[in-house]
């Protein structure tokens, strides 16, 4: 089993790889042009047909991903040492370190990517040169597969700045004069993220000497925890991953980028992208690196508020159904990083630890089901406009006779992420807020339900305007968007129904172990066995 | 020396952080990005660097404890050599980013580059 590790890392960039040569050997152009297939197209564009033949080698890719995904997730796998010249008491090398946290964030990832990959096969038509798309999209599914297994912190963030760079390129994708701009926007404030992130791992490496994560962690106290320039590594590490997590202070570029990419990108971006390269690398940094401390948890809590609350209050006011989405995801990733923090809080002054476990487990599986329900939107938001032509809610209308697949699939999402019971949405939501309730923090159980009514009011505004009423200029030429992007929707609809049904089987499985993980001390990521 | 060579180096990050808050020039602001990459490399550096030291490699037949007793720490060099290999990566991207922008906009002007309400 532990074989397979790496490859979760190694087939997506080699399938990369040889689509881009593939695509560009002199060969097949040349055999396309015999076939007479477009040959008055780009030079160096194979053919539909050999467009299809790629299409299908990165859903192969990705299938392969998702099916390690799930085999690994029962599999008892400790530290693994790429090339071998590691070992568990020199912490060199490349090690990846495959915990419960770790196989939770990698099986989510690929689903996602699965989901997208699959719905991109018809919505990508209308691009040239899709290959390079697909090209960029496994680079950045392997990438976020690398942040979540990397062991140590250079790895962690070499991962993401590979992640990043390829969605500053896939936001780009469509070269429109608004996708270049917010790409720019992206990528400018990315890229200063990018550089404290590593300001950070270099101050903590001149403090400790490793790299390791769990060297790092094990070595810290000895520097102590409040000396200044341990701070500065977290304050630095902290304001990076901030950015990356698009917490409010630092969410400017989201609500642009994430709706100027492609659909499939989209939901890429806002369902795995900011969780991986955000929330999840905070929580490793805040839990198993730093050790949380009464600061750090104060920090995370108030980041995760006010991205609740003003996520919420800019979603209400949208009226461009990207946009809208996008906004709920800077709300809705602020209830993750509340219920972390709440949970830091509680191991910081000693409180009781079931507690801590139950916010945690209300984060993780707030963080599974928005990565199922959000790209389930944003896939739906993608046919709606390619249908109708429009992204604007109040141009839309009636949806629900011309489209009835996708508009039942949207409706599912809108109903979870708004927390109707018995959905997803509402068990997370629920979990999250009964955590915060007995942890004692009363006004921000306030606070997350209060939200949670916000986002319900959002939603019915988009059940309202785009599926009801009669069909509107826009919606009246609609038909129903292509088997292969209901195939995609359909797909999410069903997780976003069965992850609510079988809550407590999947706590045993996947979400105990990742739980474990956070609560013990890095400890655990030393041992990296689950339970 | 001591902590001012530090110092330095953040004080060359704060100049790159400055060039992308305050310059509206699209140009000025990449150029910005490549000054806190150079300030963040230069950090590294100073990392591993140990006065009078050797350079890191293990000639033969040299002893490894008295080597590693005088060598500069080698790890954060390879380090270095990777972020400047993303950091080219980075610059060919923004740098064909700002070719694409001047292509849709016909400026280089961040105050005109805003169809997007942010």
């Amino acid at each position: 089993m532990d074989a397979l590790v790496p490859l979760l890392v190694v087939v997506p960039f080699g399938a990369a790889f040889i689509l881009v040569a593939l695509a560009n050997l002199p060969g097949l152009a040349r055999r396309r042009a015999e076939g007479g297939e477009s040959a008055g197209d780009l030079a160096s564009a194979p053919g539909p047909r050999r467009h299809r033949v790629l299409s299908l080698l990165a859903c192969a890719a990705v299938l392969a991903n998702f099916i390690i995904a799930l085999a690994l997730l029962r599999a008892d796998i400790g530290h693994i040492y790429v090339g071998g010249w590691g070992d568990e008491k020199s912490a060199l090398g490349i090690e990846l370190v495959c915990d419960g946290l770790a196989k939770l964030m990698v099986v989510i990832i690929n689903m996602v990517a699965l989901v997208s990959i699959i719905f991109s096969w018809s919505y990508m038509r209308r691009f040239t040169k899709v290959w390079l798309f697909e090209a960029l999209f496994l680079l950045m599914t392997g990438a976020m597969n690398g942040v979540v297994l990397a062991g140590d912190l250079f790895n962690m963030y070499v991962f993401l700045e590979i992640a990043a760079i390829s969605s500053y390129a896939l936001v780009a994708f469509g070269c429109e004069a608004e996708e270049l701009e917010a790409a720019f926007k992206y990528l400018i404030l990315g890229t200063v993220g990018s550089a404290f992130i590593l300001v950070g791992v270099t101050i903590l490496y001149s403090l400790t000497g490793h790299l390791n994560m769990a060297k790092v962690h094990e070595l810290l106290p000895a520097v102590g925890q409040t000396s200044p320039a341990v701070l500065l590594a977290a304050a630095a590490l902290l304001g990076g991953l901030a950015l990356k997590a698009a917490m409010v202070p630092f969410h400017a570029w989201l609500p642009d980028a994430h709706p100027s990419a492609p659909a499939p990108i989209s939901a890429m971006l806002s369902g795995v992208l900011i969780k991986a390269a955000g929330i999840y690398a905070l929580a490793r940094i805040v839990f198993n690196v730093l050790g949380p401390t009464t600061e750090y948890a104060a920090i995370l809590m108030a980041l995760g508020v006010v991205s609740m609350v003003v996520g919420m209050f800019l979603a209400l006011g949208q009226q461009d159904f990207k946009r809208l989405l996008a906004y709920s995801s800077i709300s809705q990733a602020g209830y993750i990083v509340l219920a972390f923090g709440v949970a830091a809080h509680l191991l910081a002054t000693g409180g009781d630890r079931n507690i801590a476990g139950l916010c945690i487990f209300g984060g993780l599986f707030h963080l599974f089901n928005h990565a199922a329900f959000k790209s389930l939107l944003f896939l739906s938001s993608g046919s709606i406009e390619q249908q109708t032509g429009t992204r604007m809610l109040k141009e839309m209308g009636g949806l629900t006779r011309r489209m009835p697949v996708t508009s039942f699939c949207c409706r599912i999402g809108a109903l979870s992420i708004a927390g109707v019971p018995p959905l997803n949405g509402f068990f997370s939501k629920l979990i999250i807020i009964i955590g915060l309730a007995l942890a004692g923090q009363l006004v921000l159980a306030a606070i997350a339900a209060g939200v949670a009514v916000g986002t319900l009011l959002m939603y019915v505004k988009v059940q309202r305007y785009a599926l009801e009423g009669e069909p509107s200029g826009a919606a009246a030429n609609a038909r129903e968007a292509p088997a292969m992007m209901c195939v995609g929707l359909v797909l999410l609809a069903v997780v976003c129904v069965v992850a609510g049904l079988a809550l407590l089987p999947l706590r045993d499985v996947v979400f105990g172990p990742a739980e474990d993980v956070l609560l013990g001390a890095a400890g655990k990521l030393t041992g990296g066995l689950t339970p | 020396m001591g902590i001012a060579i530090y110092m330095l180096a953040f004080a060359l990050l704060v100049v790159g952080i400055y060039g992308v808050i305050a310059k509206r020039n699209v140009i000025k602001i990449i150029l910005g990005i490549l000054i806190i990459d150079y300030a963040v490399n230069m950090l590294l550096v100073l990392v591993g660097y140990r006065r009078d030291g050797v350079a890191p490699i293990l000639s033969e037949g040299q002893d490894a404890k008295a080597w590693a007793a005088t060598s500069v720490d080698p790890l954060p060099q390879a380090m270095v050599l990777t972020s400047i290999v993303i950091g080219l990566g980075l610059t060919a991207l923004m740098v064909a980013m700002a070719i694409r922008l001047y292509q849709k906009y016909g400026t280089f002007d961040m105050n005109e580059i805003r169809k997007l309400k942010g």
